[in-house]
């Protein structure tokens, strides 16, 4: 399909060919091509991790390519070799990004924030000038933006509209848009998605990066998809469905396996029942989550990052009030206690953020291997610390998980990504045992176990998560990871927008239909 | 024309422990060095100079033996309160919490020494008058006047979110005021001819001296960093103060509770404050007057940070600044140099061990830049 708008312009707009760009350890992008025509919307779809965000930020200045070509397009068809060496260079030649995360100076006005970074601009700033031009672009576009309201006031959706003025007003003629929707409300993305749509129409091309399919289909008019850094298709959105976009975004590996015996679920020790939370700013991000995870099962979480997963882990550990429902632990209930609480009762942690959450990177290991068991004798006694069997509670578990690092002293941020996540293992594994030593069923939450590691830690991780729920844990697995779901689980919920879009067993499920649960479909 | 080699600063993984204690002996030697010329610009001799200081500050061979010990000796009437409030800004800074009010927390305790010291005997004449009662009550009094006054910012921090370095800060005015009204005002001695201060503290009320203007305060400074060292390395609040300094979600998730450790922390460090308005007014000035709020609670904050926050660093940290400072006073009399200069080196110090510190945390490297055969060569 080729747009024939009233603009004028011919062929396209930029295109890249065999890009490539590794980083240590990561192939991003492995001879990516992409293509935008003048006056399109073209989606860029991937998973986490495809190398999307990658090869916008090639576009845009902010990385070089190892390899590849970019070529950057006139209104007549014609086509010229471009190196973009900056963000500045890139809007030189016409190409404005809109980041996932704005930058924009809080304390400033609309109109300032648009001419920060400006070249050329005079020494004796005519605000109102700029505060009209700001307005009469925002006007043709029909989205409304006060030029002299300071940015602190202004909703998320109309900083990212002030975003779009920052670019437009700089002269983009191909605007790039990193997951606009991700942090807007519904209203506010169909708002976007009319902006996006008149620029197009002036002749403009628009590439925007998102993993939803909804969206996709709804906004744009061409989509490339990138599977592991590598070009898996680009096609007409008119030529294809959600299914078929689904099928080639997730992949369709043979996971490999490792070996499981079959589970033997006991009674449900984890019970999540209506959960509503709503997020720091207000937004509803658990929508009456119901969840049961038995002692001696690992309920798989699978959904695009974003989708709830972080808030249903926290209110799960107690790090997080649900405003609404209750969290009932081994029959007790426990809505509302604190971490403590929680950790008294056997429910473990591991967290996503290992360095954010997990460990405290400037204390020796011991220190943060103590991290639950400080409070409880032989490490406490009465309000003392005994140093040395801190010490030596640490060097047992350094060896049973084998942490390899040079003593209990070093600090936990000289280890390695996954020393450090079998330390977390570790420490919350030991919790989980003194807990069961006292009568309780552990539970043990895991939030993105492997991400990051390399292949024997990841083996590593998976071992000691089979491990826990031979032992009769009750684990709860968040990945995003299909392949290591379908392997790990006995049962997956699939989050979207906060809710629960079904429960499926891998045997009797595909990662079609998980891709398709993923992207807001309920499970039928 | 490029230069023909690189320097960079590399990070140090696992930096050896000689780095701990090399990196700031030297840096306070390059800062030494600096002021040598700042002193030779002002136009005297620097080595002279320094040897006025050390002389000024520590006496000399002569002198000790003649069994005369007064230049030492006024060197750790300085420390002594130095080491009580590089303990309470240690205690705080540990968590980053960063409490600048030190010097009003040590006048409030100061403040209330004085009210136990002056109305307490007429108030309660039951009350054994001896040091043996009063000199433990009045003690006990200085650490609630101190604790009570970081209380405020911290109830307004854990409760409201309320930025600390701004309460605490302001609070030092509020603090200093009340006290210069306190003693020219209402406790104001009827019998001082005029001068401003309180009437003096009977004689029970003083700190005993063991040597020069020494006082038993000398232990208790010591005996308060025993302690600090004790909370910090030894029991489970020392361990949720670094926790929650290092990383605070690392510490909501080990289940440390934020605001108890806030309150926790500033009682703590206010209290401590507090005991050196105790050392100075009971050990010192044995009334209320001018003179307390002279900085002690703002040099404390470079004695902890000089001393990276360890309570047998901030004791040795302590004296050595104020040697500094007692040895500066002595350039003024003997050279003619601005008695400032004691503060000019502390700044200095700071700064350079500040700076220094860069490198416990990189190592410079230096690079040779690849051999280019030049092709007119």
């Amino acid at each position: 399909m080729s747009r024939t708008g009233s603009h004028g312009r011919r062929g396209l707009a930029v295109a890249l060919r065999g890009i490539t760009k590794s980083f240590p350890g990561v192939l991003a992008n492995d001879h990516v091509d992409l293509e935008v025509r003048w006056g399109e919307i073209h989606a860029l779809l991937g998973e986490n991790g495809a190398g999307k965000s990658t090869l916008m930020s090639i576009l845009s200045g902010l990385y070089q390519p190892d390899e590849g070509e970019i070529l950057v397009g006139d209104d007549e068809g014609g086509l010229r070799p471009v190196t973009i060496t900056s963000p500045r260079a890139a809007i030189h030649l016409g190409i404005g990004m809109v980041h996932q995360h704005f930058k924009l100076v809080p304390t400033q006005t609309v109109a300032e924030n648009v001419i920060l970074g400006v070249e050329d601009m005079p020494f004796v700033l005519d605000l109102d000038a700029v505060a009209r031009d700001v307005a009469e672009i925002a006007d043709r576009l029909r989205m409304p933006v006060d030029p002299t309201a300071p940015i602190w006031q202004l909703s998320v959706g109309e900083q990212q509209r002030v975003e779009i003025l920052k670019a437009l007003y700089r002269g983009a003629e191909i605007l790039v848009l990193d997951e606009p929707t991700a942090v807007l409300t519904p209203q506010e993305a169909d708002e976007v998605a009319a902006i996006l749509r008149s620029l197009a129409a002036e002749g403009k091309a628009i590439v925007f990066i998102s993993h939803k399919l909804d969206e996709v289909v709804e906004i744009a008019d061409r989509v490339t998809v990138l599977r592991k850094g590598r070009n898996v298709a680009t096609m007409d959105v008119a030529d294809t469905d959600k299914h078929r976009l689904a099928e080639l975004m997730v992949g369709r590996e043979v996971a490999t396996t490792i070996p499981k015996p079959p589970a033997e679920p006991g009674p449900t020790v984890l019970a999540l029942e209506g959960v509503v939370v709503r997020n720091e700013r207000g937004l509803v991000a658990l929508d009456h989550v119901d969840l049961e995870v038995a002692a001696g099962e690992i309920l798989g979480i699978a959904g695009v990052a974003g989708n709830g997963q972080r808030e249903l882990t926290e209110v799960a550990t107690g790090l997080r009030r649900p405003d609404a429902g209750r969290v009932v632990v081994d029959g007790k209930d426990l809505t509302g206690a604190s971490p403590v609480a929680f950790l008294d009762r056997g429910v473990a942690h591991v967290p996503a953020d290992r360095l954010g959450r997990g460990l405290a990177g400037n204390l020796p290991l011991a220190d943060n291997l103590a991290m639950r068991a400080y409070r409880h004798p032989p490490i406490a006694v009465g309000p003392a610390i005994r140093r040395d069997r801190m010490r030596a509670f640490a060097e047992t578990i350094i060896e049973r998980f084998r942490v390899d690092a040079p003593g209990p002293d070093t600090p936990a941020r000289n280890l390695s990504g996954g020393n450090q996540q079998k330390a977390i293992l570790g420490r919350e594994i030991t919790a989980g045992s003194w807990a069961a030593a006292r009568g309780h069923r552990p539970v043990l939450v895991a939030a993105y176990p492997t991400r990051g590691l390399d292949v024997g830690a990841i083996e590593h991780v998976r071992a000691r998560l089979l491990e826990q729920r031979a032992a009769g844990t009750a684990v709860l697995l968040v990945s995003e990871e299909l392949d290591e779901l379908l392997m790990m689980s006995d049962r997956i919920a699939v989050l979207h927008g906060g809710r629960i879009m079904g429960v499926v067993t891998p045997e009797e499920t595909t990662i079609e239909e998980l891709g398709l649960m993923m992207a807001g479909e309920a499970h039928r | 024309m490029t230069a023909p080699f690189r320097i960079g600063l590399e990070k140090r993984l696992d930096p050896p422990p000689y780095v701990r204690w090399l990196v700031p002996i030297l840096s306070i030697l390059v800062a030494l060095g600096f002021g040598a010329v700042v002193i030779g610009l002002a136009g005297a001799d620097p080595i002279e100079a320094y040897l006025q200081i050390l002389a000024g500050a520590f006496g000399s061979p002569a002198a000790w033996l003649d069994g005369e010990f007064y230049a030492v000796s006024e060197t750790i009437v300085r420390t002594i309160p130095l080491i009580l409030t590089g303990l309470a800004v240690a205690v705080a800074f540990r968590m980053r919490f960063w409490n600048i009010g030190a010097e009003g927390q040590l006048v409030v305790g100061g403040v209330f020494v004085a009210w136990v010291a002056l109305f307490l005997p007429e108030l309660l004449p039951g009350i054994p008058q001896t040091p043996w009662v009063y000199l433990p009550l009045m003690a006990v009094a200085a650490i609630l006047g101190g604790a009570l006054w970081a209380l405020v910012p911290a109830v307004l921090k854990a409760a409201l979110e309320v930025d600390e370095i701004i309460t605490t800060i302001m609070l030092n005015f509020v603090a200093i005021l009340t006290y210069q009204y306190l003693f020219t005002g209402p406790w104001k001695d009827p019998e001082g001819q005029g001068f401003p201060g309180s009437a003096p503290f009977p004689e029970f009320a003083w700190l005993p001296r063991i040597g020069g203007r020494v006082t038993l305060g000398l232990f208790l400074a010591l005996a308060a960093a025993v302690v600090v060292w004790l909370v910090f390395d030894h029991t489970k609040l020392g361990y949720e103060i670094a926790l929650t300094g290092e990383n605070p979600e690392a510490a909501r998730y080990a289940g440390v509770r934020r605001a108890g450790i806030i309150l926790a922390v500033m009682l703590l460090s206010g209290g401590l404050a507090g005991l050196a308005g105790f050392t100075e007014t009971a050990g010192i000035s044995h009334r209320l007057q001018q003179g307390l709020a002279i900085g002690n609670g703002f040099t404390g904050i470079i004695v902890a940070w000089v001393a990276k926050l360890r309570p047998g660093w901030i004791v040795l940290v302590a004296f050595l600044l104020s040697a500094l400072f007692v040895g500066g006073d002595q350039l003024q009399i003997s050279m003619g140099l601005p008695a400032s200069i004691g503060a000019f080196f502390q700044g200095m110090i700071l700064l350079f061990v500040l700076g220094g510190d860069v490198f416990s945390r990189y190592r410079l490297r230096i690079a040779r830049r690849a051999h280019v055969i030049s092709a007119e060569g």
